[in-house]
């Protein structure tokens, strides 16, 4: 798997003296969906700003396709797309002008039919000729995707692409970001929504405060970080746990024989415990199991960091 | 050099600009044919020739100067802090572009519209006084000049200024003024002797001296040293503007 982008060291203080990013490490791997997630004020929009150029960064060093970002600053941001986390416009210019004007200040030449392309596959064609202080928030970000696509860059930047969205857009933003995966772009997005980087990443990078507490494929990070539980419904209510079980750190719920346990550490304890529930004399009519969400996940990565 | 990205901003600007277009050039055009008729033959008929030259013709170095100026500044001001203020500047600054594109782009289409300006207000002036213009190529050399050294400065104000009132301000308290005393209405040596030595160290003076040389060959100061003051603001000007994109002074944390 190659690697498209590679922050190495990056440090952050305004100044205000106010240390944004703490010696963040991070390979993007080209032609994934990486989603950085973390609380507001974790240094996401700081991060992405640095990597396309409107803020410097203090110390270290951050390689676009293997350019670097100050040195090779023309490479690098031709290489990139960024869709901002406010919506910002040109209230008076219409949205066939605005994605027009981003190709031209990308330096590439005028390409009408591109442009066509990238505004339908939007679904923004019949608002071209627009001014864009009529259209909706919604469509206003569409417009923002548009600009950022009109140079075809490798690397997308979504900075919390479905803040403000509606939720029955949000299904749609999220298959036009896949289809732009599938063209071959990687794409970077940040949120503070768990759902989204539960749908959408292949990859999760969880921020807080500054600095990167994991990083980690999605189904490796639910796997690794995620609890399970075990249920059994019991065929007859107990009083107590009996103490023959009280090595399992067991809870009792009513009918409910409810076992909570990390999937990393344990896995292999579940006959055993199924074995000796047995020999204690209890039946149960069904079992079941629960996997943490990735919310869950967050919450306690968050906590404890 | 990224030509593309140049013309890109340059067209940008020049677009907004055509869509005001009867705002930007309809108001000082009228503005200015006020000032002939009040100045020019209205008061203008009982004041006798200055150097030989009638009033109303007088005035006219000094009036395209005076929106010139002004305009050179609101333009160029605007023009960089509007998207600073709209928070758009996000897509200038992650662009694949140096400052100096940046600023080839915004200051070139400012200076483009200052200098349309001042040709249309001599267009103007000549429907009221006859027009001459001895030496018409020291005379545009001296518009562009203007034109650009004054997009320059508006271009710093509007990137230090952090409201519009800041952006209007530079104009309202320090060119407008300076402008009315650097002998746009009259000449240096109408004024008490005091006032003259005070008036030599407006620098406006110099412009409008060195631009009315070039009509009547008559001036208050010297051409060479007209030449020179402009040449040291813009100086400045390039200096202050490089300190600018060298720091990221108000465009980047
Ligand atoms: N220009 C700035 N000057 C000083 N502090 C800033 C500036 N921009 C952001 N910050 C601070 O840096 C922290 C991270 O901000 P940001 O990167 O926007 O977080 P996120 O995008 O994760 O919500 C916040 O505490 C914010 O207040
Ligand atoms: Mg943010």
């Amino acid at each position: 798997m190659s690697t498209i982008l590679s922050i190495n060291n990056l440090t952050k203080v305004y100044s205000s003296n106010f240390k944004a990013l703490n010696n963040i490490n991070l390979q993007i791997h080209r032609g994934e969906i990486f989603a950085l997630l973390g609380p507001n004020g974790a240094g996401k929009t700081t991060l992405i700003n640095i990597i396309c150029g409107i803020v410097n960064p203090t110390e270290g060093e951050v390689l676009v396709d293997g350019y670097n970002i100050i040195k090779d600053f023309r490479k690098t941001r031709s290489l990139i797309g960024l869709v901002p986390q406010e919506l910002v416009a040109e209230a008076f210019e219409t949205v066939w002008h605005t994605v027009n004007f981003s190709r031209g200040l990308f330096g590439k030449a005028t390409d009408h039919a591109y442009i066509e392309k990238v505004i339908k596959q939007l679904s923004l064609w019949d608002k071209k000729d627009n001014k864009m202080m009529t259209l909706s928030g919604g469509m206003k970000r569409r417009v923002m995707i548009a600009k950022a696509l009109s140079h075809k860059p490798k690397v997308l930047f979504l900075d919390e692409p479905t803040a403000g969205v509606d939720v029955s857009l949000r299904q749609d933003m999220w298959k036009q970001v896949r289809d732009l995966q599938k063209s071959g772009v990687t794409i970077i997005l940040t949120t503070h929504y768990i759902e989204e980087a539960e749908e959408m990443a292949d990859r999760i990078g969880v921020i807080n405060k500054g600095e990167i507490i994991v990083t980690e494929s999605k189904n490796e990070l639910m796997k690794k970080l995620g609890r399970k539980q075990l249920i059994l419904d019991l065929r007859s209510s107990l009083s107590s746990i009996p103490a023959s079980l009280s090595k399992w750190a067991l809870e009792l719920n009513n009918d409910k024989l409810i076992y909570t346990y990390d999937t990393a550490k344990e896995e292999f304890c579940i006959p055993e415990l199924l074995a000796s529930i047995a020999s204690a004399g209890i039946t149960f009519k069904d079992i079941h199991t629960k996997q943490s969400s990735l919310e869950e996940i967050f919450i306690k990565l968050v906590k404890t960091s | 050099m990224n030509f593309y990205s140049i013309k890109a901003i340059y067209n940008f600007e020049m677009a907004r600009w055509w869509r005001t277009v009867a705002q930007s050039i309809l108001s000082p055009v009228i503005s200015t044919t006020l000032y002939f008729v009040v100045f020019g033959s209205a008061i203008g008929s009982r004041i006798t020739e200055i150097d030989g030259i009638s009033y109303g013709s007088f005035i006219v170095p000094g009036l395209v100067m005076l929106a010139v100026l002004t305009e050179s500044i609101s333009n160029a001001s605007f023009g960089i802090y509007f998207p600073r203020f709209t928070g758009n500047i996000y897509e200038l600054l992650s662009a694949p572009i140096s400052y100096i594109e940046i600023l080839l782009g915004y200051v070139g289409a400012a200076t483009t519209k200052s200098i349309i300006l001042g040709i249309m207000i001599l267009t103007t002036a000549g429907f009221f006084v006859p027009l001459e213009i001895r030496h018409p190529i020291v005379m545009l050399f001296f518009l562009i000049l203007t034109s650009l050294t004054f997009c320059m400065f508006g271009f710093i104000i509007g990137i230090w200024a952090d409201g519009f009132e800041k952006l209007q301000i530079i104009p309202a308290l320090i060119i407008t003024p300076l402008t009315f005393l650097g002998g746009s209405f009259y000449t240096i040596n109408m004024l008490p002797v005091f006032w003259q030595k005070v008036s030599l160290f407006n620098p406006v003076v110099y412009l409008i001296s060195g631009f009315r040389w070039s009509f009547y060959e008559k001036a208050d100061v010297s051409l060479k040293l007209s030449l020179i003051v402009i040449f040291v603001f813009l100086l400045a000007c390039i200096v202050l503007i490089r300190w600018i994109f060298k720091t990221g002074y108000r465009l980047k944390s």
